[in-house]
C-alpha cells in the first residue's frame, strides 16, 4: 500500500509540473481565444535565455529579470506582427498560426543560444525526503511549492487588481470589454507576457529536471490532455487536470505498463482525455458551448 | 489571352459535368501528363527522381488525404503520419503473410487497413469538435508509433524496427530503378487524385463542405453527420495509408516507424496550409514548396552565404522561414498558393488589357 501511495504522490507532484505548462495555455485562451501551441516553445525560449545568461556570468536575479523582459518583448512583437492581423479569424486559423509561431520561436531560440543541452542547477538537491514513511522527491516538493506560489500570485492578480478586472472582462466578453474602453491589444500583450512568466517558471523547473534542451518544447504535448480534462477556460481545471494526468500516468506505467511491455506514458494521457471527453465534452470545469444556427 | 473561354459552350449535360471546362485546361493537363510520363523518365537523372520527384508526388498524395479531412470536411488532424505508418506497415505485413500478393493490391490493402484505423480514431469526432479533436488524432499518432515500435510482430521480429522494403515487382517488371520508382509512384498517385477531384464535386464532397462550415446547420438541413464525418476519416486515411506505403516502398526503401513521427504530421499539415485548404491543386503546390524549399535554401547558403552561416544554423533558418511563411500565408492569403494561382489565371484571361 505504501508503494501505491508513493507512486500516487510522485505522480501528483509530476502532475503539478504539467499543470504549470497548462496554466500558460489557459491564460492566453481565456483572454484572446487563441489555442497557443507555441506555449512549449515559449517555455524552451525562456529557459534557454535564462540558462545562457546565467552561463555568461550574470547573477540569478538579473538573468531572471532579463529573461522576463525578453518574454515581454516577444509578447509585444507577437501582438504587433501576428495577433493584430488575425482578429476575427476562425480559431483554427489562429491555432495554425501559433504552430508556425512555435517553429519561429524554436528556430530563433536555437539560433541565438545554440542547440546543445544546458544543465541547470537551481540549488535544490534531488534527494529523497522521508515524510510519514513515504519517500518523496525534495525537488518535486519544491516544484509543487513554487507552482502553488505562482497560482496564488496569479489569482491575486486576477481578483484583486484593476488589470485583473480588465482581464476578466476581456475573457468574459471581448466586445463588451471594448465597449467600456478596455484596450484589448494592450491586454493581449499583458496576458502573453504573463503566460511567458509562467513559461519561464515552468521552463526553469523542467529544465532543472531534464536539462534545458529542445525536448523541452515537447511538453506542450503533455499539457494538451491536461487541458482537455480540466477544460480550456479554468485555471483550477488546469491544476486538477494536471494532477489527474500525472497520477494516472504514473499508476498506469507501474501497474499497466508491464502488461503492455512499457512505454505507455506517451499515449495514456490522451486515451484518458478521450474517455473524459466522451463523458464531458467541455472538460471538467470548462464552459459548455451553446450552439446556435 | 491564354484563357479565352468565349465561344466554348456546353451542348450536352455531360459536358457541363466536366471537371475541366475549357479546352485550354484539358490541353494543358494532357501536355503535363505527356511530360510526366513520356519525357521526364528519359531526361531526368537519379537525383531528380529520388530527391525531388518521388517525395513531391508522395507528399502531394499525403496532402490530398489530409486536405479531404481538414480542408473539405473541416476536421483538424495532427495524426496524418500515424495513418501513413499504418498503411506502410499493413502493406509490408500483407506482402510478407501472403507471398505473391500483387504489389499494387498490397498498397490498396494497406490503404484499407489505414481507413479502418482512421474510422476508429474518427469516432470521437461525432461528439467532440475543433481543438478537442486534436486529442483524438494525437492519440492516434502516439499510440500507433508506440504500437509499431514496441511489438516486434509488426516488423517481423526485427529489433531495430527498420525493415527493407521488398522489391518493386509489378506484373513481372522490376520498378526498382529511380525512373521506375518514379513511374510507379506517378501511376498510383494520379488515379487517386482523379478520384478525389471528382469526389469533392459529388454530393459527398458538398456534404463535407457543409459540415465544415457549420455542422449543426448541416445536421438541421438533413445531412447525415455520422456517415459524412466517418467517410471523411475513412477516405482520408485510405489515401494517407497509400501515401505511407509509397513513402516506405518507393521513396525510402525501408519501412520504419520513425519516418512517421509527429513532425511528419506537421509537414503534411503545412503542405495544405501553404498549398491551400480545400483545394486539389494546392496539394501539389504545397508539396512542391515543402520539398524544394530546403534544397533551394541549402544551395543558396552554399553559394551566397558560405562561411557566413555556420552549418548548424541552416536548420534553424529553415525552421524560422517555414514558421514565418505559415504565419504570413495565414494572414495574407489563407487560401494558400492555390489562390495565388487562381488570381494569376484571372489576370492572364484579360492580359494584356486590364479590364
Amino acid at each position: 500500500m505504501s508503494f501505491f501511495m508513493e507512486v500516487l504522490l510522485g505522480g501528483l507532484l509530476a502532475g503539478v509540473m504539467y499543470s504549470l505548462v497548462a496554466i500558460g495555455f489557459v491564460l492566453i485562451y481565456k483572454a484572446s481565444g487563441v489555442f497557443n501551441f507555441a506555449q512549449g516553445s515559449m517555455v524552451l525560449f525562456a529557459a534557454l535565455t535564462f540558462v545562457s545568461l546565467l552561463e555568461r556570468g550574470l547573477p540569478f536575479w538579473l538573468a531572471f529579470v532579463l529573461s522576463l523582459l525578453s518574454m515581454l518583448l516577444l509578447a509585444l512583437l507577437l501582438e504587433r506582427l501576428v495577433l493584430r492581423h488575425l482578429v476575427n479569424r476562425p480559431p483554427i486559423t489562429l491555432f495554425m498560426a501559433t504552430l508556425g509561431l512555435s517553429y519561429v520561436v524554436e528556430g530563433v531560440a536555437q539560433a541565438l543560444w545554440g542547440a546543445q543541452v544546458h544543465g541547470l542547477d537551481l540549488g535544490i538537491e534531488d534527494t529523497p525526503l522521508e515524510l510519514g514513511g513515504l519517500m518523496l522527491s525534495r525537488f518535486d516538493l519544491f516544484a509543487a511549492g513554487s507552482a502553488g506560489l505562482l497560482v496564488l500570485l496569479l489569482s491575486l492578480l486576477f481578483n484583486k487588481t484593476r488589470i485583473g478586472l480588465s482581464l476578466r472582462a476581456v475573457a468574459d466578453d471581448q466586445l463588451a470589454a471594448l465597449a467600456v474602453g478596455i484596450r484589448l491589444q494592450r491586454m493581449w500583450v499583458l496576458v502573453w507576457a504573463v503566460a511567458g512568466l509562467v513559461g519561464l517558471v515552468a521552463g526553469l523547473l523542467w529544465g532543472a529536471r531534464l536539462g534545458v534542451q529542445f525536448s523541452l518544447s515537447l511538453i506542450v504535448l503533455k499539457a494538451l490532455p491536461v487541458l482537455i480534462i480540466g477544460g480550456f477556460t479554468s485555471i483550477g481545471g488546469a491544476i486538477v487536470g494536471g494532477l489527474i494526468v500525472g497520477a494516472s500516468e504514473k499508476l498506469a506505467e507501474v501497474y499497466l505498463g508491464p502488461l503492455l511491455s512499457g512505454g505507455i506514458e506517451n499515449w495514456f494521457p490522451y486515451v484518458l482525455a478521450l474517455l473524459f471527453l466522451l463523458l464531458r465534452p467541455a472538460g471538467l470545469f470548462g464552459e459548455r458551448a451553446i450552439e446556435r444556427v | 489571352m491564354f484563357y479565352q473561354e468565349s465561344g466554348q459552350f456546353s451542348t450536352r449535360y455531360r459536358q457541363d459535368g466536366r471537371a475541366l471546362r475549357l479546352w485550354q485546361q484539358r490541353a494543358a493537363l494532357w501536355a503535363l501528363l505527356a511530360l510526366a510520363f513520356g519525357l521526364l523518365p528519359f531526361i531526368g537523372n537519379d537525383y531528380w527522381f529520388s530527391a525531388i520527384l518521388i517525395p513531391f508526388l508522395v507528399l502531394s498524395l499525403a496532402g490530398l488525404g489530409l486536405n479531404l479531412l481538414t480542408g473539405y470536411a473541416g476536421q483538424l488532424s495532427l495524426g496524418s503520419a500515424a495513418f501513413m505508418a499504418v498503411g506502410a506497415f499493413a502493406s509490408y505485413k500483407l506482402q510478407f503473410l501472403l507471398p505473391g500478393l500483387p504489389l499494387l493490391l498490397s498498397f490498396v490493402a494497406g490503404g484499407v487497413v489505414a481507413a479502418a484505423v482512421g474510422v476508429v480514431f474518427g469516432l470521437p469526432s461525432l461528439r467532440i469538435k475543433g481543438f478537442y479533436l486534436l486529442v483524438s488524432t494525437l492519440a492516434a499518432q502516439f499510440f500507433v508509433e508506440w504500437l509499431l515500435t514496441k511489438f516486434a510482430w509488426f516488423s517481423n521480429g526485427n529489433e531495430s524496427g527498420v525493415i527493407t522494403a521488398p522489391p518493386l515487382l509489378v506484373a513481372g517488371h522490376d520498378f526498382g530503378s529511380p525512373a521506375g520508382r518514379y513511374l510507379l509512384t506517378l501511376s498510383v498517385v494520379l488515379p487517386l487524385f482523379v478520384l478525389a477531384a471528382n469526389l469533392v464535386r459529388s454530393s459527398l464532397g458538398r456534404n463535407w463542405m457543409a459540415v465544415r462550415d457549420m455542422d449543426t446547420a448541416a445536421a438541421v438541413i438533413g445531412i447525415p453527420i455520422l456517415r459524412t464525418k466517418l467517410l471523411a476519416f475513412a477516405i482520408s486515411s485510405f489515401i494517407l495509408g497509400v501515401a505511407g506505403s509509397l513513402w516506405a516502398f518507393t521513396y525510402l526503401g525501408t519501412v520504419e516507424p520513425h519516418g512517421f513521427d509527429l513532425s511528419r504530421s506537421f509537414q503534411v499539415l503545412f503542405i495544405i496550409i501553404l498549398g491551400g485548404m480545400g483545394s486539389i491543386l494546392g496539394n501539389f503546390l504545397g508539396a512542391a514548396f515543402i520539398v524544394l524549399l530546403p534544397i533551394v535554401l541549402s544551395i543558396l547558403s552554399g553559394s551566397l552565404l558560405s562561411g557566413v552561416l555556420p552549418a548548424g544554423q541552416l536548420e534553424n533558418l529553415q525552421k524560422i522561414i517555414f514558421g514565418v511563411l505559415i504565419i504570413l500565408f495565414l494572414i495574407k492569403e489563407p487560401d494558400g498558393l492555390a489562390r495565388l494561382w487562381q488570381g494569376w489565371r484571372a489576370r492572364a484571361r484579360l492580359w494584356p488589357l486590364r479590364f
